[in-house]
């Protein structure tokens, strides 16, 4: 598995807000999406009754999961593939090495995966002498800086052009060093010369999956580069790396959702290439794969259904909600310190490698809500970071000083009348000491607010309660 | 065993062991009859407007489309089409039928080859199995006589599409291929791969910033074959709602159909 900085998520924000770069990336291609997303959707009226309809496949499939990854194995196999059904990473890691040795591969292209970020796989791959290329372009420049993705969908949502630029001339050294690079096209047209020569040369190529289809066997892929293609139709070997949520039952089924897909993640009516692959290259074909392998991964899944967290598994990995998330705007995906950043990942993360080591992530969030109105599957994040919350309060695994502040405050708002009275104080109290400014720079006990940004001080007019109340008397007189 | 271990834990979840008999009948009923959702009305057009949104679908994804009036006019078209665009008159082609029985001679200057493509093809001319009107949707299942690396390897790629094959949303094209296709080896028909292609290769991930030609063609120009009498500009009249729904007519098999008179 990749390693967990999640427990430090504090610290990784801290550092993410004072990191300049970091903050010109994070500022400069927020609004790109937005504004892609809300152009496409509102060229199609029917979006908001497609929602509906996504989110009842998916509630249908997940009910129906073990029929369906039934009918979808028997399919795969008729049609001449291998299913590897891993209950945990260490076995789809040791599926897809053995694969490999088999075939003997030395260079292996991959196109881009979350379950092959899930999985640690390159790292592993790498332990045992072959040779793993992100074909991805941000995938591959990543590889190059051995960075993490920092978003499910633009990896390098992270890096500026100059970062491209710098990494470039440190890893392709056989170039020349004077040449220039004018517009981005010329980055583009270096990764693309250079990674031609890994594709043709690769033994297996490895894909991931956006969806499985259990009426004809096929796996889906969606892309807009053309990579994750050549990955998996020169090699000699294709594999799919696919997490077991991913099957759908029809064509159909398939088709309702992709209409949903491109548009919530680039703001594209339809992905460039959307590719369906069913089994191995049949009798008399010119090109494709001789093999075809699904590696099928649970890794924790199937402990979500049936409980409160079964709705994320309905996520179809389009990231609009990191991508319409305040937090995740002003931090980045790094900081969320493992593969899934944002909402989605600050739901699911616990759910795959615990809450005692994610807990902070059910937290970083304002609860603003606009993840789960944007939310192409309507999974109802906002809630279950909330149920997170209570899990991990329960487990006593938030802090003493959080415990005894909240133990504090239950015991006020059980009882009204010392409520009224203790925020009278405090309001009154607050107001005299801060007569003549509008704000506090630093208060006693309060370091934890003022660190970060300057308390009000109180209108006049005592306490909302009171004047709420006078409102109202005001109103009905 | 490992399935089980999956499946188990999955069961366990949903409270309860493998579905009973006429459960499980009922959903195997509905991989069978593949119920379609909605489709979004976009595509639900006359003929002829379902044929100009297909354009202007393509168009919008950075493709360009060409309507020559019959098949003969193809080679040509695709000649002037590399002069303009400054190309070598050379070009890697799909060793399908209907591309076979193309008039090629007629440009002799032109140099074709059939089969799948190498790296070094600067060119390729694919055959289109249908398309989508929806979003400019190209749809291309491999075959014999269409490899996938046509779709991929060279810088421009040239893809041959006939107007009755041109229906309305996805939903559609699928129907087509499971009237048409039948794969040996597996029994389905599912070939190997299917891409649905809409407009050429490119990437956003530097910057966020559109990029065209990523790993794949850098240019997509589809030749379309005016050949459906009732998606012409001026044939308006016979195309009642009910054929625009339900595409072209059954039984139309580009891949087995020997060329129509249209193609004379």
């Amino acid at each position: 598995m990749p390693q967990i900085t999640s427990p430090a998520f504090k610290e990784n924000a801290a550092r993410a807000l004072a990191d300049a770069a970091l903050q010109k990336a994070l500022s400069g291609s927020r609004g790109a999406f937005l504004a892609r997303r809300q152009a496409a959707i509102a060229a199609l009226p029917e979006f908001e009754r497609l929602r509906e309809i996504g989110r009842d496949i998916k509630n249908h499939t997940l009910a129906h999961l073990d029929f369906y990854l039934e009918a979808y194995a028997a399919k795969v196999e008729a049609a001449g593939g291998t299913v590897h059904w891993c209950p945990t990473a260490d076995d789809a890691r040791a599926a897809v090495l053995a694969i490999c040795r088999r075939v003997g591969a030395r260079t292996v292209t991959k196109g881009k995966s979350m379950i092959s970020e899930e999985l640690g796989l390159n790292e592993h791959l790498e332990a045992h002498g072959i040779t793993p290329v992100e074909t991805d372009l941000g995938e591959y420049i990543l590889q190059l800086r051995r960075e993490p993705p920092s978003h499910i969908i633009a990896p390098a949502f992270h890096l500026n052009r100059e970062d491209w630029e710098a990494s470039f001339r440190a890893a392709h050294t056989d170039l020349p060093r004077e040449r220039v690079f004018r517009e981005r096209r010329d980055i583009l047209a270096e990764a693309r010369s250079r990674l031609r020569a890994r594709f043709l040369a690769a033994d297996v190529g490895i894909t991931g999956a956006n969806f499985l289809i259990a009426e004809t066997g096929s796996s889906v892929i969606v892309t807009n580069e053309g990579n994750g293609d050549l990955t998996q139709t020169l090699p000699r070997v294709h594999v799919v790396l696919a997490s077991i949520e991913k099957v759908v039952p029809t064509l159909e089924d398939c088709c309702a959702l992709l209409r949903l897909l491109a548009r919530s993640a680039t703001g594209q009516d339809f992905s460039v290439y959307t590719t369906f692959s069913t089994g191995a290259r049949r009798a008399g074909d010119l090109d494709g794969p001789e093999e075809y392998h699904v590696v099928l991964l649970d890794n924790g899944r199937s402990g979500m259904i049936g409980t409160g967290f079964q709705d994320m598994l309905r996520c179809i990995r389009c990231a609009a909600c990191m991508n319409h998330c305040p937090v995740y705007g002003a931090v980045g995906g790094h900081a969320y310190g493992w593969v899934y950043p944002g909402p989605m990942g600050a739901v699911l993360t616990p759910s795959l490698v615990g809450v005692d080591k994610a807990g902070h992530l059910p937290n970083a969030s304002t609860f603003c809500g606009r993840c789960e109105a944007v939310c192409p599957v309507k999974i109802p994040l906002p809630g279950m970071m909330r149920h997170w919350r209570e899990r991990e309060f329960e487990r006593h695994l938030t802090p003493a000083t959080v415990r005894g502040n909240l133990r504090l405050w239950a015991w006020f708002a059980r009882r009204p009348g010392a409520y009224r009275a203790a925020t009278r104080l405090a309001v009154g109290a607050l107001s005299l000491l801060g007569r003549g400014r509008g704000a506090f720079r630093s208060l006693p006990l309060a370091g934890g607010w003022t660190r970060g940004r300057d308390l009000p001080v109180p209108e006049p007019g005592g306490t909302f309660m009171a004047r709420y109340a006078r409102a109202q008397r005001e109103r009905r007189a | 065993m490992s399935r089980d271990a999956i499946l188990g834990a999955i069961r366990r979840g949903l409270r309860r062991g493998p579905l009973p008999a006429d459960q499980a009948a009922m959903l195997a009923g509905r991989l069978e009859r593949h119920p379609r959702h909605l489709v979004p009305a976009r595509s639900r057009v006359p003929r002829a407007e379902q044929l100009a949104l297909f354009v202007r679908n393509v168009e919008k994804e950075f493709g360009t489309v060409e309507r020559v009036p019959d098949a003969a006019a193809v080679p040509a078209a695709i000649a002037d089409y590399l002069a303009a665009q400054n190309l070598p008159a050379r070009l890697v082609r799909a060793p399908h039928p209907e591309l076979d029985a193309l008039p090629w001679a007629a440009r002799p200057m032109l140099q074709v080859e059939a089969r799948a493509a190498r790296p070094e093809d600067a060119v390729s001319v694919q055959h289109a199995f249908a398309a989508v009107a929806e979003t400019g949707t190209l749809v291309l299942p491999s075959a014999p006589e269409r490899p996938t690396t046509l779709n991929l390897l060279p810088d421009t790629a040239i893809v041959v599409l006939r107007a009755r094959r041109v229906v309305g949303a996805y939903e559609e094209a699928w129907d087509l291929l499971r009237a048409e296709h039948r794969d040996a080896a597996s029994g389905g028909f599912m070939p190997r791969n299917v891409m649905l292609v809409t407009g050429p290769s490119r990437s956003a991930d530097i910057e966020q910033t559109l990029e065209l030609g990523a790993h794949g063609p850098r240019r997509l120009h589809v030749v379309l074959i005016e050949d459906d009498a009732a998606a012409a500009p001026s044939g308006h009249a016979g195309a009642g709602p009910g054929a625009a729904m339900h595409g072209p007519p059954a039984g139309q098999d580009a891949a087995a159909a020997a060329p129509s008179p249209h193609e004379g």
